[in-house]
């Protein structure tokens, strides 16, 4: 080992001037293609498998776009989109919201239990989805009980009870992206405008909130994403009649998997590919 | 109401935790004044600007401006404005939107607003530059427009931190004149912050020199060079060979001096000083004097004449630098001008040639510290 990995670095020193094989460029360069192969060949079949004229969706025989065209006749499907792209949305508005003044509050000020709170923040990252996922149920049946016995209203979970959990863990995404771009943002812009007399709120809506706002996008973005694919807190904390499409995609494939689910499975992963670029691509330093 | 004093800062103290970054600071600058804090980094100058700004608070004392009182006046109520180190111009604006936003701040119509950008911008010459956005813009050219994003507000002062200290040579020289220039055109006074001290030189009608939170003199550019009240002064702006040594004999602004190594030197003082006190002698090195062993020279008949022997000759073009040792074994630091003809190819000097150091009673300075 020690040998092979001194000999890799000295010819990589010399490629230039010497020969150009290296043995330990090489063996990089085969563990980087499969290591890539692995990551997208099942999505590759997946795709290509969504376009396929088998019923079973076992064999490639032939071209179609007819799943596709499934899809939009299939009402729980088209539903449980509905509700999904509505929870995300609204997720995602409400915690990019608290989740930038967040930031903002831990990045500008110095106050008791700071770090206390910097590290809860990271929690819901950190904590496995299903014991977050747990937690959630049980915090809503207990304040269902709490308000049933207040008020006598009985409420169930439903959309409401999914978007309250996505807002919950997506505020500690936005927070880390946000202030990410916040750390970037130089202090004497402020004081700029505040030298050329604009007052707090002045500055904040001129100055800061445009220059940071590629990290605002970014974070909602990214907020979206994981609230469009996520699964599990979805599925414990949803009510009966209400549908999610990963939700929705689990119950048709115990069933059967048919190319259907390849078509939806697709689509969701290029509306996903598509935000995480757009986020990425906003977030861009300008030069 | 105005008794032409621009800024006063009465006994002004600014603690960070146990350490005063600014240390019982009192001055006064004049209106239409081109004043600079000169100072090492850490020495507070950067702090007190950011005080009259308004970005820090004093601690204690009082900050006054044009006569009225400062107290805790946010930045955007004090008739100041800034030019930053960093340019600090906002990358998301254009060149006028970035000059105009001062204006809009005090709600200036619209048509006075293009009016009085256009003609800062002519003012820092860069009539054609705004629509561009900061980034398209050298770095000197980035500076003229955070000159014009401050002076557009006609405020009473211009502060400027460090304004220069990102440029290169060249465009720093020529950033000075622009400056001055500016100054003088509108009468404006300025506070330069600045640890340069030949651009605090150039420029600066006075200087305040500063070291570890005080202001240790307040002078004109000759005042402070010529007559250093310290030796940290002295050493800080130019240079200077300093001799330690004991008072002898004292005679009102004169008096003689027994240096550590034996050596008598008759020096001059602007307060006077007791016998036995030890002091610290000042001796610039283009005020010191080289002459040969045998030459018929008047410099001879200098009160301080000591034989010496050339160390050490550096030719750097427009001088000749010359390190001699004295018999004590002293070494004293001498700097020539290169008066010479161009056709004449040997050099004054040779080390190991022996030669007659001297300097004048009245630039042998006594320090007291």
């Amino acid at each position: 080992m020690i040998d092979l990995s001194q000999t890799s670095s000295q010819t990589a020193q010399k490629s230039s001037t010497r020969k150009p094989f290296s043995l330990g460029k090489t063996t990089l360069t085969v563990v980087s293609v499969l290591t890539y192969m692995f990551l997208y060949i099942p999505i590759i079949i997946l795709v290509l498998y969504s376009f396929t004229t088998d019923a079973f969706g076992a064999r490639l025989t032939g071209f179609t776009l007819s799943w596709y065209e499934q899809l939009w006749r299939d009402q729980r499907l088209m539903g449980a989109t509905l509700n999904t792209l509505y929870v995300a949305f609204v997720s995602m508005i409400v915690s990019t919201i608290i989740g930038t003044m967040t930031a903002l509050a831990l990045e500008r000020f110095r106050f008791r239990g700071r770090a206390v709170y910097d590290a809860f923040l990271y929690l819901p990252v950190v904590i496995p989805e299903i014991v977050m996922a747990l937690s959630l149920l049980a915090f809503f049946s207990f304040a269902f009980n709490l308000i049933r016995q207040l008020t006598g209203i009985q409420l169930r979970n439903g959309l409401a009870t999914v978007i309250i959990s996505h807002i919950a863990f997506s505020i500690s995404f936005v927070v880390i992206v946000v202030r990410a771009s916040l750390r970037g943002f130089d202090q004497r812009m402020e004081e700029a405008a505040y030298d050329l007399g604009a007052n707090s709120w002045q500055t904040f809506w001129r100055i800061t909130f445009p220059l940071i706002l590629p990290g605002i996008i970014g974070g909602g973005l990214l907020a979206f994403t994981i609230s469009l694919d996520d699964f599990i807190i979805s599925f414990f904390t949803t009510g009966p009649g209400t549908s999610l499409l990963p939700v929705e995609v689990y119950s048709q494939v115990k069933r059967a998997v048919t190319p259907k689910i390849n078509a939806i499975s697709t689509l969701m992963l290029a509306v996903s590919m598509t935000l995480v670029v757009l986020s990425q691509v906003v977030q861009r330093p300008r030069t | 109401m105005n008794d032409g004093i621009a800024i006063e800062l009465d006994d002004i103290v600014k603690s960070f935790g146990d350490v005063n970054a600014v240390d019982h600071v009192s001055m006064q600058i004049r209106d239409g004044e081109f004043f600079s804090m000169l100072g090492p980094s850490g020495c507070g100058k950067t702090t007190t600007l950011r005080m009259i700004a308004g970005f820090e608070f004093p601690t204690s004392g009082r900050l006054k401006i044009h006569g009225k009182e400062m107290g805790n006046t946010p930045p955007y109520r004090r008739p100041v404005n800034t030019v930053f180190q960093s340019y600090a111009l906002f990358p998301h604006m254009t060149v006028a939107q970035n000059v105009a936003f001062g204006l809009e701040m005090k709600r200036v119509p619209k048509e006075q607003i293009k009016e009085r950008v256009q003609k800062a911008l002519e003012l820092v010459r860069l009539p054609t530059f705004g629509d561009r956005y900061p980034r398209q813009m050298s770095g000197g050219q980035q500076q003229r427009v955070a000159l014009a994003r401050a002076l557009v507000n006609e405020p009473e002062v211009l502060l400027l931190d460090e304004p220069l200290g990102a440029l290169d040579q060249k465009l720093r020289k020529e950033m000075q004149f622009e400056l001055k220039r500016i100054q003088e055109e509108l009468g404006i006074t300025f506070i330069f912050v600045t640890h340069d001290q030949e651009e605090a030189l150039t420029m600066s009608d006075r200087i305040a020199v500063m070291n570890a939170g005080r202001v240790l003199q307040i002078g004109t550019p000759t005042e402070i060079y010529e007559r250093p009240n310290c030796r940290f002064v002295a050493d800080f702006i130019g240079e200077s060979n300093f001799i330690e040594g004991t008072v002898r004999a004292s005679n009102g602004q004169y008096a003689t001096i027994e240096t550590s190594d034996g050596l008598e030197m008759q020096g001059y003082t602007e307060q006077p000083v007791s016998v036995g006190s030890s002091v610290v002698l000042s001796l610039r090195p283009e005020k010191a004097r080289l002459s040969t062993v045998n030459g018929n020279n008047s410099q001879k008949h200098e009160a301080n004449t000591f034989p010496a022997k050339v160390e050490r000759v550096s030719y750097i073009g427009s001088d000749t630098r010359i390190i001699v040792r004295l018999a004590s074994g002293r070494t004293i630091d001498v700097w020539e001008q290169n008066t010479r003809s161009t056709l004449d190819r040997d050099a004054y000097w040779q080390p190991g040639e022996a030669a007659i150091l001297s300097c004048s009673v009245e630039n042998a300075l006594i320090l007291t510290s």
